[in-house]
């Protein structure tokens, strides 16, 4: 670069600079606050790589948007996947560290404590990898806005593709608390939606639970297509090495999984879950699109994303693109700019932000695991079955309870 | 519910009933002869397993050599245990064993998560049968995996034997005098202190044992035995604190009576246990097999 070069952004610098004055931040920045898993279970998913790809977002955001230069910055927050500590984190967050906006959330019932808090003190508060509907339903606020995926989307993508693709006969166990509830009530209808039927009613398990030989035992005497699965986390590894241990599959009976990450893959191997049909909003090699962010994501924190990540990167992405539209970070107006904005990025395709319930909704993939021998590549683990359309991918407002 | 699915049940159960003789084993022979009641069972049984994982990470050994090397490691850090701070807490109340155990159960925890993350990138690590008893076998009233028909069988074996050993033979006899009566045992010219880390280094050795045994068959993670020596605890008081047959037979009865339970209403299997616990306690407070603590 000579010197002129130099002289000349260093002009536009200089006159760029009083026009970031004009916009109004409060406090003169924005600061968004990762509230993750930072520890537990929910880590490997999340946790520290959730933290980089909202980093990376700032970056990004700075770099196209040069009157935010330096403005923007991000800090991660262990809520240790409970409700109360997610609670009096998210309140800190807002209170004393002046965080603008709260992204990831895992874990249900935290994520629930923390829009709570978020929505006291008017603080927009995106959840990517949380998946209760109550989100968007009975607990929705002027505030929270639910990102990636939920039960519903987990529910209508894996059990209408299984059940045409021929899994018309189920046998589902679920883990007794609200998020296997939830998913085995929304599994059960999708299935049935689809001309399936259930081979035996459901069954709850305890939760946590190691052994679940009781139930592959019964399905072994129930023999049904598919053995559906609405376990999460270590319980769902669980299932599926004893699913493979007792042989199901050569049996006859196929794997439906309820929620599956592509951590609870690389736990097990890959052909333990091979043939699985699973739906997600992302995967990194989906496209040319992905694999490029995927490179960078990969450069940056030395690992593969997870669509979580990915998600938190977009979702990051968006607030700040918001906030820029409305050029002000307060949050009654970025919400005006957020609300039935549309938009496709390189995580979220076709994607618009329903204003009635703040789902926002975006196609979504159904895959099935591959088998080792079938992987071009490392991290290659997701064959895509079919696309679903955003508009059908989501609880349709019909059905919807939010009233905010 | 049919007779053949509760048959099937019954002879499932067996295999969670090997886990929980197996631990519940190692509790009652530590409570029985150094009457530590020891919390950290669970996070060894938990170490047994991740140095399996980590044993074919690191040097590649299979299923075989881990079975016989992990639970000499962590009846190793039994004896380390043992000598170095337990060891320091006979003579004081019983609540401070507990104390102690329980905090470096979750120090273990901890730092198990920490290196399962750091080290190999996982929260839950893979770990397979062995390729001769992988698959399963058609035992004519259900297709049952083979590794679960070898963990009954192993579990039987050893339980059998830590029994024999310690109520047929002489090495038995000395560790038992070393308890009853320490002062006197030591006048006859025998280490009791030697014999006591012994003991420990042999319990915390069948956790570890039970560890490995349930690796290919559970995932393997930090927590793994938290939920587990919940139970082994009921396990034990029912059969009788320190009772090595009672606690051996509660142990395989209890795993048979949750898996019937899950199978004809679920929401009580995990439940059952408890039940039975204070039933127990009500009408035999000592457990089922265990004497009075006046008759001891």
């Amino acid at each position: 670069m000579n010197k002129t070069h130099t002289a000349i952004l260093a002009l536009t610098a200089l006159l760029l600079a009083p026009a970031a004055s004009a916009q109004s931040l409060s406090d003169g920045s924005i600061k968004v606050g990762v509230l993750t898993d930072l520890s537990g279970v929910y880590s490997e998913l999340s946790g520290q790589g959730s933290v980089k790809a909202a980093q990376m977002a700032a970056e990004d955001f700075m770099k196209a948007n040069r009157a935010y230069a330096g403005k923007v910055s991000v800090i991660g927050v262990d809520h240790q996947n409970k409700a109360d500590v997610a609670g009096n984190k998210a309140a800190e967050m807002i209170d004393r560290q002046n965080v603008d906006m709260l992204v990831d959330m895992p874990t249900s019932s935290a994520a629930l404590a923390a829009t709570e808090v978020a929505r006291q003190k008017k603080t927009v508060a995106m959840v990517v990898t949380g998946a209760t509907t109550a989100l968007t339903n009975e607990k929705c606020n002027k505030y929270t806005f639910h990102y990636a995926y939920d039960n519903y989307m987990l529910a209508n993508g894996t059990g209408t593709a299984v059940t045409k693709r021929g899994g018309n006969s189920w046998y589902i166990i679920y883990p007794n608390y609200a998020f296997g509830q939830d998913l085995n009530r929304q599994m059960v209808s999708a299935v049935q939606e689809n001309g399936g039927k259930l081979a035996a009613p459901s069954d709850a398990t305890p939760f946590p639970n190691t052994d679940f030989s009781s139930y592959l035992l019964k399905a072994q005497s129930v023999r049904p297509r598919i053995f559906g699965t609405m376990q999460a986390g270590n319980d769902l590894v669980n299932v599926v090495k004893q699913y493979n241990e007792f042989g199901l599959k050569k049996q006859g009976i196929g794997l439906g999984i309820g929620l599956l990450f592509e951590t609870d893959v690389a736990a097990l191997g890959q052909d333990a879950f091979s043939g699985a049909i699973a739906t997600v909003p992302w995967f990194w090699n989906f496209d040319a699109r992905s694999r490029q962010w995927a490179g960078r994501f990969e450069k940056a924190f030395g690992k593969k994303p997870t669509w979580a990540q990915a998600g938190v990167y977009s979702a990051t992405l968006q607030y700040l693109n918001a906030v820029a539209r409305a050029k002000t970070d307060n949050s009654d107006a970025v919400v005006k700019a957020l609300e039935g904005y549309a938009f496709d990025d390189f995580f979220a395709r076709n994607a618009t932000i329903r204003p009635q319930d703040h789902r926002v909704i975006l196609d979504v993939q159904v895959v099935q695991v591959k088998a080792k021998s079938e992987s071009k590549e490392a991290g290659d683990i997701y064959r895509r079955l079919n696309t679903i359309p955003a508009a059908k991918a989501f609880m349709p407002l019909s059905e919807n309870k939010c009233r905010m | 519910m049919n007779t053949q699915l509760l048959l099937i049940q019954v002879f499932n159960g067996l295999v969670n009933g090997a886990f929980y003789a197996l631990l519940s084993l190692g509790l009652a022979v530590i409570f029985g002869m150094l009457r530590i009641v020891n919390f950290m069972h669970g996070a060894l049984y938990m170490l047994g397993a991740f140095a399996a994982f980590a044993l074919g990470q690191l040097l590649g050994l299979g299923f075989w050599p881990s079975l016989i090397l992990a639970p000499l490691l962590v009846g190793l850090l039994g004896v380390v245990l043992e000598r170095g701070l337990l060891s320091r807490l006979y003579g004081l109340e019983p609540s401070y064993n507990l104390l102690l155990t329980f905090g470096l159960t979750l120090l273990t925890q901890d730092l198990v998560k920490q290196v399962m993350l750091s080290r190999f990138a996982v929260s839950s690590a893979p770990y397979s049968p062995p390729e001769v008893l992988s698959g399963v076998v058609n035992l004519g009233f259900v297709v049952f995996p083979k590794y679960r028909l070898f963990v009954i069988a192993l579990s039987l074996v050893v339980c059998l034997l830590t029994w024999f050993v310690i109520e047929k033979t002489r090495v038995g006899a000395i560790i038992r005098a070393s308890t009853e009566n320490p002062v006197v045992t030591r006048a006859f010219g025998i280490n009791v202190s030697l014999w006591v880390t012994g003991v420990f280094a042999v319990g915390a050795a069948l956790a570890g044992l039970a560890g490995v045994l349930a690796a290919p068959i559970y995932s393997v993670e930090p927590y793994m035995g938290a939920e587990l020596i919940i139970t082994t605890f009921a396990v034990v008081v029912i059969g009788g604190m320190g009772s090595i047959l009672g606690s051996v037979v509660t142990g395989f009865a209890v795993g048979v009576l949750a898996a019937v339970g899950a199978a004809v209403y679920p929401p009580i299997a995990n439940t059952l246990v408890f039940i039975l616990m204070a039933l127990v306690l009500l009408v035999r407070p000592s457990g089922l097999f265990g004497l009075p603590e006046g008759a001891r």
